[in-house]
């Protein structure tokens, strides 16, 4: 796994793209044929099976390395990631292999069927082989959690580099639900055969922020608008008498959602439909907060009572395929008519509707429709331009994401405690309160929206001013004052404050306001009657 | 029963025999240093005693001080305390203090490095009863490979950048690390630059009889383009600002014992992380400490409630001190890139 190892150190090394792209086309180039697809499989998020829990693995890392266990989980969330503190407390190496990266993960496949002691000595066995790299590497096949820096986006680049095919046409290849068992790189990417996989889904367009006005944007008649719901974006794919539910992140979620089955008397062969899935609150006809679409997302398979009480539906954004044809290509305006023509006629308790476009006459008029967003339990609008093809990954210009500012609310920092991974070291986990009287009632924890350089500074002075230690978490003294921004609120009553938040994080560090003038809990309830 | 021969009071380490701070943080009478890093010699003392290794840095860091010093391992008596100052191998004049009261004897060791890097004074280790331990890298993930291994990959890594024409940009402390690197550093790859910053030390060092090769201080009519491939030292803090642009296509890297993790080598932002340090690694810890034949271990800074849980662990008798130490300059990842 040298090759492997040393194409990971080169990524690794460098946060210039193009570096790391040359460096994954001339892996491609070079590795076998098995090499090559489980590093497509890898870096576009498919894992060998877990053979062994981590419990076991840290404690036979423990005991390979000669240290007391709690010894080893001390520095875990020092060093932030499991993988890696295991590879740095093992012994140097007793002898060296070079087996290639296909061979470990066989080796560790092969794990599943063996007896407990079997499993251990096996990878005790791999540990003492391999060096440190290769040894991270390897743990971090075992424990799963792939990220090192390379996007799906990136190696799919590299691997149109390598191979001379178009990147959209790749992309599609790789979308879907293959396994490197199903597979071998010749049927994956040499062979053509776009019927291969009739519940492939297309790559996903993605929005970027529109962080200046819309009149940059030009003429408001070149644009479409329509609410920018805060559900999943997902594809219904029907194809072969089937159908087939991704979200973005391209999950297969056909079976958590089964209200889509009934989308097949609607819907012919040949039909992909882009669009939002929320959780429907039929009598105020808007979606249901967040927090209810979660509940059904986390389960694989749904009671009764949560698939009475949280219907899922898609709000139809756009229409990618029909009869069998890519409508990729065509204007967005058209797709969108071919939509409205397509599932306009539905009955009213069918679980697809259309994501209503909103009339606008200028800028003016969409800023004040804006405003209203959360009304609708929306976060903004999505700009799009009429005549924008269905591009593919998050690309500039034609499809802009035009949130609403988020609500803030400034809060004392009372607790805090260290990063993991690229933050290791520094604290950046905060948790917030605002005052109730004279108390601090903490209602949110926040990790993000401050700058390295901010960082280091509340570090150093958490350290100096922590008034009593629980485990990890530091009590810090009430003194710095921070604005938080959040896009939602919701009443809880599992938090002590009765709130819970939706993407909270520190939008400013309010040097200027004391620690007596953060909001207080009255505040906060004020904003939860107004927008919960 | 007597006093302790040392005892920690919020002004820093005391020796209530010899009325004596050591390292102390805020001002007192008589200050005796380890060594010059900021965070252990502070200003604001009435007097000060050190190595003479370690006096002319003191003096061009601390301006005028009152500073008397003392060749390794000489005895001196203070009031009712003998004292001496041994090797601690962290950079070029640092010591461990040695305090021997009623034959009862406590060694403070300042910050040590117990590898020999060639360039300054190796450490020694001092037998003692009490031993007041650093632990900045006090957990098994931290463990050094040989400098010889470390100065060639930074060898490869300048040879290689200078071959394709591009500047080799080092981040590393001025007082210590910069010198450590430069005397390993293989001279034939290229020409050398330094920061101001390093180059005000290397001074100092040179005057006193520390081997350093060649080096040109970068000045602001200096044209830092017409270098083919050199190598360049600066303090972390210059890299990534408009001084570091000046050299053109360059590659950035930090030497420090932080590298070690990968979390803190990608927050840094370099195009490569040395894992070198001034202080001990886990097992360099472990080692010295055993070899003070000490029972019991105050552990200052760094991962000191780990590492002392663990001491006790093992058999000794091991406490953590709180102490104002540890923002060091060197290897402190915290304050470095400020």
């Amino acid at each position: 796994m040298k090759d492997f190892a040393a194409l990971f150190t080169a990524v690794d090394q460098t946060t210039k793209t193009t570096v790391k792209t040359k460096a994954l086309a001339q892996f491609f180039e070079t590795a076998s044929d098995k090499d090559k697809l489980w590093t497509i499989a890898l870096f576009s998020g498919r894992r060998p099976k877990r053979a062994v829990t981590t419990t076991q693995l840290r404690e036979w890392a423990a005991e390979r390395a000669g240290i007391p266990l709690w010894l080893l989980e001390e520095s875990y969330p020092i060093v932030g990631d499991l993988a890696e503190t295991i590879a740095l407390v093992l012994p140097p190496a007793e002898a060296e292999t070079d087996k290639p990266l296909a061979h470990w993960i066989e080796h560790l496949r092969a794990l599943a069927p063996l007896e407990i002691e079997e499993r251990r000595t096996r990878i005790v066995a791999a540990w003492d082989q391999l060096d440190a790299t290769e040894r991270f590497l390897f743990n971090k096949l075992l424990t799963g959690g792939w990220r090192i820096g390379v996007s799906r986006k990136l190696m799919t680049r590299a691997l149109a580099q390598a191979t001379g095919q178009d990147e959209a046409a790749l992309a599609l290849k790789l979308m879907g639900g293959w396994t490197p068992d199903g597979v071998t790189y010749r049927s994956l990417i040499e062979e053509h055969d776009p019927q291969a996989d009739l519940s492939r889904p297309y790559p996903f367009y993605l929005a970027h922020q529109l962080d200046d006005p819309p009149e940059s944007l030009g003429t408001s008649k070149d644009w479409n608008a329509e609410w920018k719901w805060d559900g999943i974006r997902g594809q219904l794919v029907v194809r072969g008498g089937d159908h087939h539910v991704w979200s973005r992140g391209e999950e297969l979620m056909t079976d958590r959602f089964p209200e889509f089955a009934r989308t097949r008397d609607f819907l012919p062969d040949g039909t992909v439909i882009d669009g939002e899935i929320a959780a429907w609150d039929a009598e105020a006809a808007m979606p249901m907060p967040f927090a209810m679409l979660q509940q059904r997302i986390g389960r694989k398979t749904v009671p009764k009572k949560l698939l009475a009480e949280a219907r899922v539906l898609m709000l139809g954004y756009d229409l990618l395929e029909q009869g069998g044809e890519d409508l990729r290509p065509l204007p967005f305006a058209e797709r969108r008519a071919r939509l409205d023509t397509l599932i306009g006629t539905l009955p009213e308790d069918a679980p697809l509707r259309r994501s209503p476009l909103i009339d606008f006459a200028d800028w003016d008029v969409l800023a004040r429709q804006r405003a209203t967003a959360r009304e609708f339990r929306a976060e903004g609008v999505m700009l799009k331009r009429k005549d924008s093809p269905y591009l593919s990954g998050r690309k500039k210009g034609d499809w802009w994401k035009w949130k609403l500012d988020p609500l803030v609310i400034d809060a004392v920092m009372i607790y805090a405690q260290q990063g993991a991974g690229r933050r290791a070291n520094l604290f950046t986990d905060f948790t917030f309160a605002v005052w109730d009287g004279d108390a601090l009632v903490p209602f949110t924890k926040a990790y993000s929206g401050l700058t390295d350089d901010e960082f280091r500074k509340i570090t150093a002075w958490v350290r100096k001013n922590t008034v009593e230690r629980y485990g990890p978490v530091r009590q810090v003294k009430p003194t710095h004052v921070f604005e938080i921004a959040f896009e939602g609120i919701q009443a809880s009553p599992r938090h002590k404050s009765g709130v819970a938040l939706r993407f909270p994080r520190m939008s400013r560090w309010r040097h200027d306001k004391p620690k007596e003038e953060a909001n207080t809990l009255a505040d906060l309830k004020e904003m939860l009657a107004a927008y919960g | 029963m007597s006093d302790p021969v040392l005892t920690f009071t919020d002004r820093g380490i005391y020796c209530p025999a010899g009325d004596f701070f050591v390292d102390p943080w805020r001002p007192v009478d008589r200050a005796l240093i380890t060594h010059g890093h900021a965070d252990h010699a502070r200003a604001g003392h009435s007097r000060y005693l050190a190595t003479e290794a370690a006096g002319p840095v003191m003096r061009y860091r601390l301006g005028e001080i009152d500073l008397d010093t003392i060749r390794y391992g000489e005895r001196r008596r203070i009031g009712g305390a003998n004292v001496s100052f041994h090797p601690a191998g962290h950079i070029p004049g640092s010591a461990q203090i040695r305090i021997e009261v009623g034959g009862e004897v406590w060694v403070v060791s300042g910050d040590y490095k117990t590898e020999a890097d060639g360039f300054c004074e190796d450490f020694e280790p001092v037998m003692c009863h009490s031993f007041i331990s650093e632990c900045t890298f006090g957990l098994p993930v931290f463990t050094w490979e040989s400098q010889a291994s470390v100065a060639a990959e930074i060898n490869d890594w300048w040879a290689r950048n200078a071959a394709e024409g591009r500047a080799s940009i080092l981040g590393a402390y001025s007082l210590g690390k910069a010198q450590r690197l430069l005397a390993l550093v293989d001279e034939g790859i290229g020409p050398i630059l330094t920061h101001g910053a390093v180059e005000g030390t290397n001074g100092i060092l040179r005057a006193q009889g520390y081997r350093l090769p060649e080096t040109r201080q970068v000045l602001p009519d200096t044209d830092a383009k017409s270098f083919a491939g050199p190598l360049v030292l600066a303090p972390p803090s210059a890299l990534g600002t408009p001084w570091a642009r000046r050299f053109g296509a360059s590659s950035s890297a930090f030497a420090s014992g932080w590298m070690r993790l990968r979390g803190v080598r990608r927050r840094r932002s370099g195009d490569r992380g040395f894992v070198m340090s001034d202080h001990a690694d886990w097992n360099g810890l472990i080692g010295a400490i055993r070899e003070t034949g000490a029972e019991n271990i105050y552990v200052t800074h760094g991962y000191t409630d780990i590492f002392a849980k663990w001491l006790n662990s093992e058999g000794w008798n091991a406490q953590v001190v709180p102490t104002e130490f540890g923002t060091d300059e060197d290897d402190d990842v915290v304050t470095d890139a400020a």
